[in-house]
């Protein structure tokens, strides 16, 4: 903005302020929600300051879950999570990265027609296959088992395709002064093209590995084995599992911790991202 | 360090577009071959050809002793320098020189020495820790070369190398790549579409036009005996100029026309070779009216259009005349200085020697 206009900034503040607070509230309400006593919430009045279970609480979670209920104790879930996320999250990136180098950088008879292929598959969400897949997974064997998790989510259309559109803006006289230096395709895959998408890789590995650690609907279906529940399917156990009402405190205890291996994701990842931003130069 | 063989060269790419046709040259080892020619005309392809990185359709290339049709870039023990420089940017100046060696599994001592030895001749030693985007443009060109030099390969293959510096930079560093080539005594092959690169650097020099070898020979040949009117056309700066010799003859703008070889109907004259004082002896001369003074610092260029004609002819001349725009000029051409052409073919007719006797046609 040229003009600096007092009242026109502070217009734009309050905005702002507005909404990282209808933003920021429920996240607020959730934390609070987790160190007050199990009575609290009973009243049908929510608290908005910390109560003095904090410490009891999260102790429960983590090391004795519900089993009354069938919940087992959070580590584990979120373990399994972890597994389940980063195995999506990698294999992804693999598979993505490998075929948007077949695509861009070979010929090979039908390339476009399989490039459209890949592109089609965008269109359709993981809801959409998810009773054939069931179906397939549950005749390999793989229900309760961290393959059954996490194969079936790795195929991943929308990677392939920004990575070919990365790779497509790489100079070819790369691909072409590699080839003189004597790399083969997998020597210039690994030493050039790799090392110039990591702000890609970065970039992607945190939008993959939310997207896995979010997966809700796909745990829930292949897994009754508690050893391989995953903390997301983990949360609404708790809060339907048993007869009693449901326990509030403990509920918003392992949502926040929940939420927290993303945020050290997207945390870290960040670092590398600025980093890679700086340092690299296509 | 090796001699290249062409013969007979083709590519024809899918789709039927015939990009080199029939092109069939000897590069004698340790010679520097300039490939000149408008945008277009196929001299990166041929480069590329060479280089491995396009497929050859028809035809045999020779490195050395082996036929290398088939081999690939890695394999053809020649090394390359990008228009673009193709420096790997994520890797610091040290590695982008050594990562050739090391594919080659060059032992780490070897390649530590070729290395610092090729970067202390393109003077790039203080920059060996960095990475290519903290380089200036001439710099990254120096990189560029280094990559092809620690290598030691039987051939330079130069992709219009200069292109992307600016004009003073450019001179600079077509002086080196001169010395360095001649040091090294590496058979060179150069593609450019700069005229002035093409005739500073080349021992020899091929015009390309459509595919086709217009001409080959060193650069003096190529200048005073264009053997088409293309390369006539292409090759000097400004541009030749053409008289068709109907014209000539018929709108008596010149007087004392030399006996031309048969088959002549157009003549060309280098805007250099017009004086505006009578040579010695011979020749002929040519008049009109100045239409533009264009002073040029060291010499300027008058534009004149001959009698009869309003297409200016370019006369290049020593200094600034004192004359004024409008008035008439007679200029003199050598006898020698004539270059006849037949307009069909495009080709030249012959040369004219420089006799002492000029005979009259009319």
């Amino acid at each position: 903005m040229v003009e600096n206009n007092r009242w026109g900034n502070l217009f734009a503040h309050i905005v702002l302020i507005l909404g990282v607070a209808i933003v920021v509230f429920p996240v607020y309400v959730a934390v609070i929600a987790s160190t007050h006593p199990s009575g609290t919430f009973l009243r049908g009045v929510m608290p908005l300051l910390p109560g003095p279970n904090a410490i009891e609480n999260y102790r429960t979670v983590i090391f004795e879950g519900r089993s009354r209920a069938g919940t087992p104790p959070i580590g584990g879930m979120l373990w399994n999570s972890f597994i389940m996320a980063m195995a999506i999250t990698i294999g992804k990136l693999s598979i993505s990265l490998l075929s948007a180098f077949a695509i861009v950088y070979f010929r090979f008879p039908f390339r476009i027609f399989f490039f459209w292929v890949i592109f089609l598959t965008l269109m359709l969400p993981v809801e959409v296959r998810i009773v054939p897949t069931f179906e397939v997974v549950a005749n390999l064997g793989m229900l309760n088992s961290f393959a059954g998790l996490s194969i079936p989510l790795i195929a991943s259309a929308t990677a392939t395709f920004l990575f070919r559109q990365f790779f497509m803006t790489v100079p070819e006289e790369l691909m072409e002064a590699a080839r003189v230096d004597g790399a083969g395709p997998m020597k210039f895959f690994k030493d050039i093209l790799l090392p110039l998408s990591i702000t890609n890789i970065a970039a992607l590995f945190v939008i993959m590995f939310i997207y896995g650690w979010n997966q809700y609907l796909w745990p829930l279906l292949i897994t009754t084995d508690p050893e391989y529940y995953t903390i997301v399917m983990g949360i609404q156990r708790m809060v339907t599992g048993g007869d009693s009402e449901p326990l509030w405190h403990l509920v918003m205890a392992t949502v926040t911790l929940a939420a927290l291996p993303p945020i050290l994701v997207i945390l870290f990842m960040q670092r590398l991202f600025v980093k890679g931003l700086t340092e690299t130069e296509k | 360090m090796a001699s290249i063989q062409m013969d007979n060269l083709h590519k024809v790419y899918a789709g039927g577009v015939q990009a080199v046709t029939g092109i069939s040259l000897d590069i004698k080892d340790g010679e520097m071959i300039v490939l000149v020619g408008p945008s277009g005309c196929g001299k990166s392809t041929l480069l590329r050809m060479v280089a491995g990185l396009e497929t050859i359709s028809s035809g045999t290339l020779r490195i050395g002793d082996r036929v290398v049709n088939d081999l690939e870039p890695a394999d053809r023990d020649i090394a390359m320098v990008f228009q673009n420089y193709a420096l790997y940017p994520h890797m610091t100046v040290y590695n982008n020189l050594a990562y050739g060696l090391k594919n080659r599994k060059f032992p780490k001592d070897e390649i530590d020495r070729r290395v610092r030895e090729a970067a202390i001749m393109l003077e790039i030693d203080k920059f060996l820790d960095r990475k290519p985007r903290q380089l200036s443009g001439g710099q990254r060109q120096r990189v560029a070369m280094g990559r092809a030099l620690v290598r030691e390969p039987a051939a330079f293959l130069f992709d219009e190398p200069l292109s992307n510096l600016d004009a003073k930079l450019r001179v600079q560093m077509r002086v080196e790549i001169k010395q360095l080539q001649r040091r090294l005594g590496t058979t060179s092959l150069y593609v450019t579409h700069d005229q002035l690169e093409a005739l500073t650097l080349a021992d020899r020099l091929v015009v390309l036009n459509g595919g086709v070898i217009e001409q080959v020979g060193t650069p003096m040949e190529v200048y005073n005996a264009p053997a088409s009117l293309f390369v006539a056309g292409f090759i000097g700066s400004p541009a030749m100029n053409m008289l068709p010799l109907d014209y000539l003859k018929n709108s008596g703008a010149a007087s004392g026309l030399p006996e031309l070889p048969a088959g002549t109907d157009l003549i060309g004259i280098r805007p250099d070779e017009l004086t505006l004082a009578a040579p010695a002896s011979g020749g002929f001369s040519l008049s009109g009216r100045l239409m533009l003074l264009e002073p040029a610092g060291a010499e300027s260029h008058l534009y004149v259009n001959l009698a009869g004609s309003d297409q200016p002819i370019t006369v290049r001349v020593p200094g600034v005349p004192s004359m004024t725009e409008g008035q008439e000029v007679v200029m003199h051409v050598a006898r020698d200085a004539v270059h006849p052409y037949n307009q069909q073919s495009g080709r030249r007719t012959g040369n004219l020697k420089p006799a002492k006797a000029a005979q009259a046609v009319s």
